[in-house]
C-alpha cells in the first residue's frame, strides 16, 4: 500500500485541485481511493461528484460535566483547571464544553465525585463513491478540536478501503499548516508532493512543511503552482528545490480553466483535458507515479 | 476594540486584507474605529504554524519569548511505580514499565492532573517548549507574532499566549488579528473575545463551502458579529453573493481579480502600498467596520 499526500503549508495554493486531478489521471488504470484529510474545509467532495454510500459518527475527546446535585461548590475544580473551562456559580459549578481540554483534572480532584466525563461526538466521516473511485471524507463540527484524531480516522478507514478494493495506492489531500491535522495527515504515509506557489508567503510556508515532514521523515516532491504569477520567484523556488536534493515535478500555469472547473465541480483534467494545466499535471502525475513505485512502502516497515 | 480576519479556506487573502487595514490605520492620524478617538495599533498574526505577515510589515522585532507546556519530571528515588499518573493522563502522555517511567512530552496537554495524583508527590513539572512569540513594531504599529515549533502538533498555547501578552491589558485603541486557516481549535481560540470578525472568502465553491463553516463558528458558536469581503471578485460565480443575501451578512468590500495584486503580494508588498489606488476600497471598509461594529 502506498499513500500520497499533498500538503503546502500555506493554504489556497491549490492541494485538493492538484488532488482531484491526480484522482482522475490515476484512475486511468483502475479505481484509487482519495482521502480528503482536510476536514475542518474539506472541499475534494465539491468536485469529485460523490455519491454517499456510508456515514459515520465520529466520537471526539471527553468533557467534563459537573452533577449540580452533588457539587458543594468548593471551588477545587476551578483550582486545577488550567484551561479556564470550569465557570463558578452558586447554584453548582459549570463546564464550559468548548474550553474543555479533556484532561479530567477535575474529576479526580473532586472531593464530592460530582463531576462525570461524556464522550462528545465531534463530527461525521463518510465512504462515498466518485467517478474515480471511493472518497473517504469527513466533517468535523464547528469549533471541535481533535482533528488529529478525525484526520487519523479518515487515513485508516482508507487505507482499508483500498485493501478491500486491492489498489495499491491512496491520494490523500492534506489540510493547511504544520501542526496537528497535518501531522496526522502525513506520518506513515510514503511519499509527500507539496504545491508551492511563487510568493512571498509560499515559499516561507514550503519551507516550514518540508521541515516537518523531514521531521517525520516523509520523503518529499515539489511541484509549483500558479508558475508565471512570479517567474523570478518560481525560479527561486527551483533553486531551492536543487540545494535540497528536491525532485522538482513540474510547473503548472495560472489558467482560469482552474476556477472553471472548481465551479462546473470537475478536476480541470476532466474539464479542460487539453488544456496547459491538464498538459502540465499529467507529466507532473507520471514523475509521481514513477517515484510512488520506486519508495518502499512505508506500511510494509511497520 | 479588537477585530480578527479569518476566512475559513486558506489562501484567501486574510494576510492581505488584514495588513493593509493596519497600514491604512495607521496612515489615519490613529486608530479611531472608537468613539474613545486614537490609541495604540496592535497587530498579531496568530497563524502561528504559517506565521506571513511579518513578510508585508516588515517589523522589527526586538524581543522574543519562548512559549512552554508543563509536562511531568519524575523523581525515581521517591517513585514506587505504582501507575497512578499513567492512570489519570488522558492523553497516554506518561506510562509505567516495570521500573521507569516514560514521558511523551509531544502528547501532553499540560494539564497537571498526573502531579495532582502522584500519592508520592514525585512528580513536578518542568517546561517543554512548543513555540516561540515574538513582538516589535512596523512603524506606529505595535506588532506580535506567534512561531510553532516544527513538530510540534498544538498551536492553541501559542495563540493563547501571544493573545494573552498584547490584549490583556488594551483598553482603547484598535488590534487586528491575522486568523489561521480553518475552522477548528487554533481558529476558535484566536476568535475567543475579539468585537467583530471580518471574513476573507472568494467566490467559489471552495470559498463558499468554508465561508459558511467560519460562519457557523464566529457568528452561531461564538455570537459574534460578522461581515465579508469578497476577494478576487469576478473570479467563480454569484454563490457567495446569494449566500450573504440569504443569512443577512454584510458584504462590506469588493476587492477586483487583477492579476497586478497576484504579482505586487508575490514579491511581499502589500496591498495598499503596491497599488495606492487600493486605499479608498480600505478606508471604506473601515468605514463599515465602524457603522457595524456600533451597531
Amino acid at each position: 500500500m502506498r499513500q500520497l499526500v499533498l500538503l503546502s503549508g500555506k493554504g489556497g495554493t491549490g492541494k485538493t485541485s492538484v488532488t482531484a486531478a491526480l484522482a482522475d489521471l490515476a484512475s486511468r488504470t483502475g479505481p484509487v481511493v482519495t482521502a480528503d484529510a482536510d476536514v475542518d474545509g474539506s472541499n475534494l467532495e465539491l468536485i469529485l461528484n460523490p455519491r454517499l454510500m456510508e456515514s459515520h459518527a465520529f466520537m471526539g475527546g471527553q468533557v467534563a460535566a459537573v452533577d449540580p446535585v452533588l457539587c458543594s461548590q468548593c471551588g477545587l475544580c476551578v483550582d486545577v483547571c488550567r484551561f479556564s473551562a470550569v465557570i463558578p456559580a452558586i447554584d453548582g459549578h459549570r463546564v464550559d464544553p468548548s474550553l474543555c481540554e479533556g484532561c479530567a483534572a477535575c474529576r479526580y480532584q473532586c472531593p464530592d465525585d460530582a463531576i462525570r466525563m461524556q464522550l462528545q461526538q465531534a463530527g461525521q466521516w463518510f465512504r462515498s463513491e466518485t467517478p474515480f473511485g471511493p472518497l473517504v471524507h469527513a466533517r468535523l463540527f464547528a469549533g471541535q478540536e481533535n482533528t488529529g484524531k478525525l484526520v487519523a480516522e479518515v487515513r485508516e478507514q482508507s487505507r482499508r478501503v483500498s485493501l478491500e478494493i486491492g489498489r495499491d495506492l491512496v491520494l490523500v489531500d492534506g489540510p493547511p499548516g504544520i501542526g496537528c491535522p497535518s501531522i496526522a495527515a502525513s506520518t506513515g504515509v510514503d511519499l509527500a508532493l507539496l504545491v508551492a506557489e511563487p510568493t512571498a508567503s509560499g515559499i516561507h510556508d514550503l519551507e516550514r512543511a518540508l521541515a516537518m515532514l523531514e521531521h517525520f521523515r516523509v520523503p518529499a516532491l515539489v511541484l509549483i503552482n500558479k508558475a508565471d504569477i512570479n517567474p523570478h520567484r518560481s525560479r527561486a523556488i527551483a533553486a531551492f528545490c536543487r540545494e535540497h536534493g528536491l525532485e522538482l515535478v513540474g510547473r503548472v500555469p495560472y489558467d482560469a480553466a482552474v476556477t472553471g472547473a472548481m465551479v462546473r465541480g470537475q478536476p480541470v483534467t476532466v474539464f479542460d483535458p487539453g488544456g496547459p494545466v491538464s498538459a502540465a499535471l499529467q507529466q507532473a502525475w507520471e514523475k509521481v507515479a514513477d517515484r510512488l513505485t520506486a519508495v518502499a512502502p512505508a506500511s510494509a516497515a511497520t | 476594540m479588537i477585530i480578527a480576519v479569518g476566512s475559513g479556506k486558506g489562501g484567501t487573502g486574510k494576510t492581505t486584507v488584514a495588513t493593509s487595514l493596519a497600514l491604512a490605520l495607521a496612515a489615519a492620524d490613529g486608530p479611531s474605529l472608537t468613539e474613545e478617538g486614537p490609541g495604540r495599533l496592535v497587530f498579531l498574526d496568530c497563524d502561528v504554524e504559517v506565521p506571513n505577515a511579518a513578510l508585508f510589515l516588515k517589523p522589527t522585532l526586538d524581543e522574543s519569548e519562548t512559549v512552554g507546556i508543563p509536562i511531568p519530571q519524575v523523581d525515581l528515588e521517591a517513585c514506587t511505580f505504582c501507575g497512578r499518573c499513567a492512570e489519570v493522563c488522558a492523553w497516554h502522555a506518561i506510562t509505567v514499565v516495570g521500573h521507569q517511567v516514560l514521558v511523551f512530552p509531544d502528547l501532553c496537554h499540560g494539564c497537571g492532573s498526573c502531579a495532582l495524583q502522584c500519592p508520592e508527590a514525585a512528580i513536578r513539572e518542568i517546561d517543554n517548549v512548543i513555540g516561540t512569540v515574538e513582538s516589535g513594531r512596523a512603524g506606529s504599529i505595535i506588532f506580535g507574532q506567534g512561531t510553532l515549533d516544527i513538530g510540534q502538533p498544538m498551536a492553541v498555547p501559542v495563540i493563547r499566549r501571544l493573545k494573552k501578552k498584547h490584549l490583556s491589558a488594551m483598553t482603547d485603541g484598535v488590534a487586528i488579528l491575522d486568523a489561521p486557516a480553518g475552522t477548528s481549535c487554533p481558529f476558535v481560540e484566536c476568535l475567543r473575545g475579539v468585537d467583530y470578525v471580518l471574513l476573507v472568502t472568494e467566490p467559489t465553491p471552495f470559498g463558499l463551502h468554508d465561508l459558511r463553516l467560519a460562519v457557523e463558528v464566529a457568528r452561531d458558536e461564538l455570537t459574534l458579529p460578522v461581515g465579508v469581503v469578497v476577494n478576487r471578485d469576478g473570479v467563480g460565480d454569484a454563490a457567495v453573493d446569494d449566500y450573504c443575501r440569504e443569512e443577512g451578512i454584510p458584504i462590506l468590500a469588493r476587492i477586483p481579480l487583477d492579476r497586478r495584486i497576484a504579482e505586487a503580494l508575490s514579491d511581499g508588498h502589500p496591498l495598499v502600498a503596491a497599488l495606492p489606488e487600493y486605499g479608498a476600497l480600505l478606508d471604506e471598509l473601515l468605514g463599515h467596520i465602524k457603522a457595524e461594529v456600533r451597531r
